[in-house]
């Protein structure tokens, strides 16, 4: 803390030292080419991605946007700790960029890591409006490193985002092409019994629910760097090398489970904030998330970097390797997970019969099983292992678990960040260690720990069948903003009652994920809200203003689940961005 | 410069009340923050069918709508045309407001115009429409009609997928009359029924579904009888190929 003000103290002092980046964006209709189809989208600088921006701590950055849309734009660096006016959202922060005209934004950057830049408005970003930011930190990493790439995904979809909105609101399924079929009924006949089935398919069509929805938006092209599976972006590198990896999921909708099969990755950072490292062989990463890896391929070999969407509906694929052109093996997708009545299990007013979720799971206790232990030594095929790993699961023995009429997927592995028997718990393909938000500790804390002056209960609510997304049951547009006081530590309660995952994201200051560990919890700009749980994090109000606070699931923040905090009392703004200096720089 | 920012400080907290930040605070009127505005048009029958009598028709079940969550606009429009004597069998118009009445129902209230050959008519409508339990698509009507003649309609559909784009769908639709309208041929008690099985495929995403179907319809009681009398069949079997359109 006193180090941090005789930073701030010295900003005063001496101006003129602070170094002062520039940068030219512009927001152009460019072509987009996913090897699989060609789309017109929205880009910077002439293309999408846009590019890769290089930020110092301790910099201001002038950052000129000219627009040369025929509609109004505007960029929101997405994590970045700034002047709310600054942080680019039209309504809440600013009015927005005019058609052709140019808008200046300038800020001091007080962090470093792996971010990203995005349009706030309407459906431009999922139409391609994205970016990376990298910064630079002002003193050494916690990690050492020979070279970096940044690895960014998006699910890009053949159709224009306001179509796939619309066609989403006439019909929920829509791009829902993995439902259960005749097929399915008579295979869980076959597999559980006639009645176990029959009453299954009875309890979810009561609910009138459907275990396919996991992934609301299927058949998309997942690209990394702009580039689809057959365009094959490559990363190189020389055996022997550590690697790091800015992993960014810039999707619209797509959560992504990504492996490098024959690498261990460490994980090193999460949302820009470093973490003790944890080794890892996969990690889910929610929309708008970013992780940081190392990894280190010790011989001359071509690595596949597979990131399979989270409802196995697609994938986003690349390679490192020692030279240009050279391919390693593409494993194939695993079956696609259904949800679970324990998934279920946030939704009140349901009447789930004698199939509830909580007590069927309840009489399972997955939480001293070893994925490792189940999945056959010595298996390198990761398609097939993939299988072997389900097919030891049903070859287990489930005798003793009350299901009651439950048919419970494949997997069901034990995860505190899911609920308790969830369908959508992920496991890794070669059975090996899948990051889960309980192993991330922070590297340092970045605040003092101290008792939250309040506790705010959000329900993450909708309903499927209308597409309508809302918080504590109140749509964007019924809603009131969400008022904060300057100085408080609010402890945010996210209670998920609906049947699909919400990262969710808060604008402007850090969201500290409760993960138990005290002034270690990890600090993050997106906390994932797994459905039928409850997650907490904690919030310093240390940032007066304006901002937004949503879902980051594009077609859920247009359909309502979006807010506005209204952070109220502190510094003046208008005092420049230089007392912000100051106070953030104490921060971080 | 330190001083400044305490002062504002000072004064943020000494007027608590006002927004802190002053009125120059961007007020959100973006399109984020009004209702979504959406439109569709649906086509569920678009149509030939082709009778066990040899009688050819061309039919079909669509609709469009405008609007919000809260509140939809909505045109319905179904008519069945006799392609050999060139004439509506049927031709019906429906303009209704719609607005959520549950989680998965609708109320919705409107008029509708009948002007197929013959006498036309004119109606007051009240019904609901959603999705019941186990996925019964379900629409009820109620009907007042400028006679002062009151009838139901009742309609559900299910959904079967054998894959995740071949389809079968069953439809019933039955009409009951609560008074006799001669004119049109409606007798009280159960009117009609329209039963179908049509197997479709998704050709493109969900807009464009080829199906070939069977269609049985049949009128009932006092309907049938009238039907009879003018020469008219009663029930009849047609074969049916079309194609489900949205967009």
């Amino acid at each position: 803390m006193k180090k941090a003000l005789m930073a701030g103290a010295l900003g005063f002092l001496m101006p003129a030292m602070a170094a002062a980046g520039e940068y030219n964006i512009t927001v152009d209709r460019v072509m987009i080419d996913t090897g699989d189809f060609v789309k017109e989208g929205i880009g910077y600088n002439g293309a999408s991605p846009g590019p890769v921006l290089r930020f110092k701590e301790g910099e201001t950055v002038t950052i000129n946007v000219t627009n040369n849309l025929d509609e109004p734009t505007s960029i929101h660096w997405h994590g970045l700790i700034l002047p709310f006016e600054q942080d680019g959202v039209p309504g809440i922060s600013f009015d927005g960029i005019p058609a052709g005209e140019t808008f200046t934004y300038e800020f001091p950057i007080v962090q470093s890591g792996t971010y990203w830049f995005h349009s706030h408005s309407g459906f431009q970003e999922p139409n391609g409006a994205y970016g990376a930011i990298v910064i630079e930190p002002e003193g050494r990493e916690p990690f050492r490193y020979d070279r970096e790439y940044v690895v960014q995904l998006t699910d890009k979809h053949p159709h224009d985002a306001n179509r796939v909105m619309r066609n989403l609101k006439m019909m929920p399924d829509y791009y829902n092409r993995q439902q259960q079929t005749v097929g399915d009924f008579f295979a869980d006949i076959s597999k559980h019994g006639f009645m176990t089935t029959l009453q299954d398919r009875l309890a979810w069509g009561d609910m009138r629910m459907m275990k396919a929805d996991v992934e609301d938006v299927q058949g998309f092209t997942g690209l990394i760097n702009g580039k689809g599976p057959e365009q094959n972006w490559t990363g190189l590198f020389e055996p022997g090398e550590r690697i790091r990896l800015r992993f960014i999921n810039s999707s619209a909708m797509a959560y992504f489970d990504i492996r490098i099969p024959g690498l261990e990755m460490t994980v090193v950072q999460a949302d820009g904030n470093n973490v003790q490292p944890v080794t890892v062989d996969e990690f889910r990463i929610g929309v708008a998330e970013t992780y940081d890896v190392i990894v280190r391929p010790k011989t001359a070999e071509a690595y596949t970097i597979f990131a399979e969407s989270m409802g196995r509906s697609g994938y986003a694929r690349a390679t490192l390797a020692p030279e240009k052109g050279m391919e390693g093996p593409v494993p194939g997708l695993r079956e696609a997970p259904l949800l679970t009545m324990a998934d279920m299990s946030g939704m009140h007013g349901m009447d789930h019969g004698d199939t509830t979720g909580a007590d069927a799971s309840a009489g399972m206790d997955h939480s001293d099983m070893n994925q490792g232990e189940m999945a056959p030594d010595g298996m390198k095929d990761d398609a097939v292992m993939a299988a072997d790993a389900s097919d030891s699961m049903t070859g287990m023995d489930h005798s003793g678990m009350d299901h009651g009429t439950m048919i419970m997927s494949e997997g069901g592995a034990s995860d505190p960040f899911y609920a308790e028997g969830s369908g959508l718990v992920p496991v890794a393909a070669n059975g090996g260690k899948f990051l889960s938000y309980a192993d991330l500790r922070a590297q340092k804390p970045l605040y003092e720990e101290r008792e939250p002056t309040r506790e705010i209960e959000l329900r993450l609510t909708g309903n499927m069948e209308r597409y309508t997304w809302s918080i504590n049951g109140v749509k964007y547009e019924d809603a009131e903003p969400l008022k904060l006081q300057y100085g408080e530590r609010v402890r945010f309660k996210f209670v998920n009652e609906t049947m699909m995952t919400h990262p969710m994201h808060l604008h402007g200051m850090w969201s500290i994920l409760d993960v138990g560990a005290g002034e270690w919890n990890p600090v993050k700009h997106v906390i994932s809200v797994q459905p039928g749980t409850t997650v907490y994090m904690e919030t310093e109000v240390d940032a007066p203003g304006q901002w937004a606070f949503h879902c980051h699931l594009s077609y859920h923040a247009a359909s309502g689940m979006f807010r506005k905090v209204v952070v109220e009392g502190g510094p003046d703004q208008g005092n420049t961005a230089r007392a912000e200096v100051a106070k953030d720089g104490g921060d971080a | 410069m330190k001083t400044l920012t305490l002062s504002a400080f000072a004064l943020a907290l000494t007027l608590p009340s006002l927004p802190a930040l002053g009125s120059d605070m961007p007020q959100d009127d973006t399109r984020r923050k009004d209702a979504l505005t959406l439109w569709g048009v649906q086509f569920e029958e678009l149509e030939y069918r082709y009778s066990d009598d040899d009688e050819e028709l061309g039919v079909w079940n669509g609709d469009a709508f405008y609007g919000t969550d809260e509140l939809k606009f909505r045109w319905l429009t179904k008519g069945e045309y006799a392609i050999e004597e060139q004439a509506y069998e049927k031709l019906e118009n429906q303009l209704l407001l719609q607005t959520p009445v549950s989680d998965f129902f609708d109320a919705k209230a409107g008029v509708r115009f009948d002007t197929p050959e013959g006498p036309d008519r004119t109606y007051g409508v009240l019904g609901l429409t959603g999705l019941a339990p186990h996925w019964f698509e379900v629409d009820a009507s109620l009907y007042v009609s400028d006679e002062g003649d009151t009838s139901a309609e009742f309609d559900a559909e299910y959904e079967l997928l054998f894959t995740n784009h071949l389809i079968l769908s069953a439809a019933l639709d039955a009409t009951v009359a609560f008074s006799e309208d001669r004119e049109i041929g409606v007798g009280k008690g159960l009117v009609s029924t329209e039963a179908g099985l049509r197997l479709s495929y998704d050709l493109i995403d969900r807009s464009f579904s080829p199906y070939l179907g069977v269609v049985h319809e049949r009128k009932y009681g006092d309907t049938a009888d009238f039907a009879e009398a003018e020469g008219g069949g009663t029930e009849d079997w047609f074969a049916v190929i079309g194609a489900r359109v949205s967009f």
